[in-house]
């Protein structure tokens, strides 16, 4: 078994599996003030995701170090070319993460409302520069045996911003279904509406970004010479339909689940593309970081590989576990008399 | 300023802060994981609101801890992508780890213990929180291993122009990792009994919810007495540990500057690094020093001035760190000593001054912590990988110094004004009792 590409799946399914979770919370936290008219209605948003967004924040990390585990040289060249971006990204996640923690541990309408759009714009922004980051990478960076030639305002071409506007919409489309199958009353009503609303430009956005990606990329290459990989992105364009469908049929739950397999799909779509590349250079493919050029030895893959293999499921069934726990729908008389509560 | 001094600075500034809250967490947990486990055997109440009250101070500092981590990860890749590159091979996978089996299980299962107090049984909820405290421990293991790789590099050949892992249990089991982790955990340890013995002291000063106080302040005496000693001992192992692996920091440590045997330790001594010599050296206490790196009076010490200029570390910062922090130390003994003791024989309201004095020293361990962070990472400059490579190439090629200034203003301002509100919500949430953190359904709004 080529310990290489075991690698690049599980670096795939990271992301995705990252961007499928945090994704809600995100969506949720760009909505909690257009969605909750009332405090209780934004504290009920922000409970439907506070037992579990700490660690769904965790894919992300856990991306992170396995990016550095199995592949230092594109850890290390993908964040110190992305500089930028990814400091405001990271200033993004630590403004959120505390404003939950902070917003309601004092009663006084300003602070709360500072906190609130602390959080509108803290889950915007990584929202939006994940899909700059990602778009530029489908496209390649200006690379070559001489470092990097791009700067910010270059990571801001047509094709990224779409890529970004893409993640929004796809969060927010999520975070909305979320807040539906966690609230009740009203707010659940709000979120479902706006859900559907959302479904256009939603699907507006992702017809462009398909298109351009065929001008942009050359994701679809690896598409055209191996047909059956057109699974993925099939899976995604029939998902992100279902996600209408079933909202018609005033289906919360299953529409939200099609939501979850949309990103899953859209996040495999694109790293089935760049394989074997990580990052493509866009000078010239010479310098290109393959999951050959740029990963650790061999030895380190394997005892990463065992790590991973063992530890991984045991993460996954507790995670299910702890869903369970906290399944139902959270009100606002939960929320009220509950003191642990955010 | 450039890029590699200003990437140095935000690296400093970035952990020393990630650092104020990290050792209350490594020692909160386990204090509030001991009390809630008192209440499911006893099934006394008391100890339910003290797991609530210290719960609380704890989640507010454990959110602070969180983010700030993110970016020590980012940090590795964004200013030192040369290092990142070269030893990625065998650094990345610690931090891959921690992630995978530690840092998943503590954020998933502090959401558990936060919110499920209604949610799961009482046993669960227990187990929750030892689960947390144990993750974040094994947090703590993980990064030191790979921390202690960096100060003492093992397992590892110099190939395909990078260091690459040959041996994994070597890097699990280095010494230098294992015993740093022991040194930090228990003043991690030390710092939540001082934190919860001067909030306690505080209380039982205004005469408020004196049982409960009085229960948390007993709990909180044995586990600083026994951290703080802890400390001690394991801080002598880890001494000596660097005086055989890390000679120049060893020197440093104790302003030694000519080699020799039989090496005094001087009781008052202040180093003059332009002159190569101490300033003031007296009160010696002959081979004390040869004795306590290795143990034999007549064992040979490796002075400063035997290192190459361009591979000795700062000596003033290093020296003056590690005499505070070894004073500290020992102050921390006898007081939580002290603090044992008059718990016990239930004299702490006879003695207000003494609760005053707790009050004040509830920054104390955090300083010895951090001092004993800037003996360690200093002590180890120029290298930023003991021996194999140095910090001045480790620094990102591809950065631009308005990228660097930029963040760390940005980082500058953000973790002020954060810090700022975190320590506020802290002391807020510490002053008010046990009854006005535990809100009924009547207070809709309190938090």
């Amino acid at each position: 078994m080529d310990l290489h590409i075991v690698w690049f799946v599980l670096w795939g399914v990271l992301w995705a599996v990252y961007f499928m979770l945090d994704g809600f919370v995100l969506g949720a936290g760009m909505l909690h003030r257009v969605l909750g008219k009332t405090d209780i209605d934004r504290r009920v948003v922000i409970n439907s995701f506070g037992p579990v967004w700490d660690g769904n924040e965790v894919w992300l990390i856990t991306a992170g170090g396995a990016t550095f585990a199995a592949f230092p040289t594109t850890y290390a060249l993908m964040f110190s070319y992305l500089y930028t971006p990814l400091l405001l990204l990271l200033f993004g996640l630590i403004v959120r993460g505390v404003s939950f923690e902070f917003r309601s541990k004092e009663e006084s309408a300003a602070w709360r409302g500072c906190w609130d759009w602390a959080i509108v714009l803290s889950s915007f922004v990584p929202a939006l520069l994940f899909g700059v980051a990602f778009g530029n990478i489908f496209s390649g960076l200006p690379m070559d045996q001489a470092g990097y030639h791009g700067s910010l305002v270059a990571l801001l071409n047509p094709y990224g911003i779409v890529s970004g506007l893409l993640f929004v919409m796809l969060f927010l489309e999520h975070g909305a279904l979320y807040v539906a199958v966690k609230s009740t009353g009203e707010l659940s009503r709000r979120a479902e509406s706006l859900a559907r609303t959302l479904w256009i430009p939603l699907l507006v956005v992702a017809v462009a970004f398909l298109g351009y990606t065929n001008f942009a990329t050359k994701l679809y290459d690896n598409y055209l010479k191996t047909p059956v990989l057109l699974v993925a992105p099939i899976v995604a364009v029939a998902a992100l339909i279902g996600v209408r469908v079933l909202l018609g049929k005033g289906n919360t739950l299953s529409a939200f689940t099609a939501s979850c397999v949309t990103i899953l799909g859209v996040v495999g779509t694109g790293v089935i593309g760049l394989f074997p590349n990580l990052i493509p250079s866009s000078l010239d493919t010479l310098y290109s970081l393959t999951i050959y050029n740029s990963s650790s030895s061999e030895y380190t893959l394997r005892i990463m590989t065992a790590v991973a293999f063992m530890f991984v499921p045991v993460v996954i069934l507790y995670k299910i576990w702890v869903y369970r726990i906290f399944r139902g729908r959270v009100t606002a008389e939960g929320v009220a008399a509950d003191h642990e509560a955010y | 300023m450039d890029v590699l001094t200003l990437s140095r600075l935000q690296f400093a500034i970035t952990s020393m802060f990630h650092f104020i809250f990290v050792p209350l967490t490594l020692g909160l947990s386990v204090l509030v994981a001991m009390m809630e486990t008192r209440y499911v055997l006893s099934g006394n109440e008391m100890y339910k609101r003290m797991a609530k009250f210290w719960g609380k101070l704890f989640l507010i500092n454990f959110a602070l801890g969180v983010v700030t981590g993110i970016t020590m990860e980012f940090q590795f890749g964004m200013n030192w992508a040369e290092y990142s590159r070269y030893v990625g091979d065998i650094f990345g996978a610690p931090l891959a780890i921690e992630a995978t089996v530690a840092f998943f299980m503590e954020s998933v299962f502090i959401g558990v213990w936060a919110f499920g107090w209604d949610k799961v049984g009482r046993r669960f909820h227990a187990v929750s929180i030892w689960l947390v405290a144990l993750a974040t421990n094994l947090s703590g293991l993980w990064i030191l291993l790979a921390n202690g790789w960096m100060q003492h590099p093992v397992g590892y050949v110099l190939r395909n122009g990078r260091a690459e892992m040959v041996d994994f249990m070597a890097l699990i089991t280095n010494p230098f990792g294992l015993l740093k982790f022991g040194h930090q955990i228990v003043s991690g340890y030390t710092v939540a009994g001082f934190f919860v013995m001067g909030i306690s002291a505080y209380h039982l000063l205004k005469a408020r919810n004196r049982e409960f106080f009085k229960a948390s302040f007993g709990m909180a005496a044995v586990f600083a007495l026994a951290a703080s000693i802890m400390v001690a001992v394991i801080g002598d192992f880890h001494a000596a540990d660097v005086a055989k692996t890390q000679p120049a920091k060893f020197a440093a440590m104790e302003a030694v500057w000519n080699s020799c045997s039989n090496a005094p330790m001087h009781l008052i001594a202040f180093p003059d690094e332009k002159n190569e010599c101490n300033l003031v050296s007296a009160l010696p206490v002959p081979g004390l020093l040869s004795f306590l790196a290795f143990h034999d009076t007549n064992a040979q010490i490796r002075g400063i001035t035997s290192f190459p200029k361009d591979e000795r570390p700062p000596v003033l910062p290093v020296f003056l760190s590690f005499r505070l922090m070894v004073g500290l130390g020992t102050l921390f003994i006898l007081l939580s000593a002290a603090g044992l003791f008059l718990s016990r024989n239930g004299l702490l309201e006879k003695y207000p001054l003494f609760l005053k004095l707790l009050v004040l020293c509830i920054p104390l361990p955090y300083i010895a912590n951090q001092l004993g962070w800037l003996v360690s990472e200093v002590g180890r400059q120029p290298w930023i990988v003991y021996g194999i490579m140095k910090t001045s190439d480790a620094v990102s090629k591809s950065l631009e110094l308005s990228q660097v200034i930029g963040s760390l203003l940005g980082f500058t301002l953000l973790y002020g004004l954060l810090g700022f509100v975190d320590i506020y919500l802290l002391a807020k949430f510490a002053r008010k009792g046990p009854e006005e953190t535990h809100v009924g359904a009547t207070n809709a709004f309190r938090n």
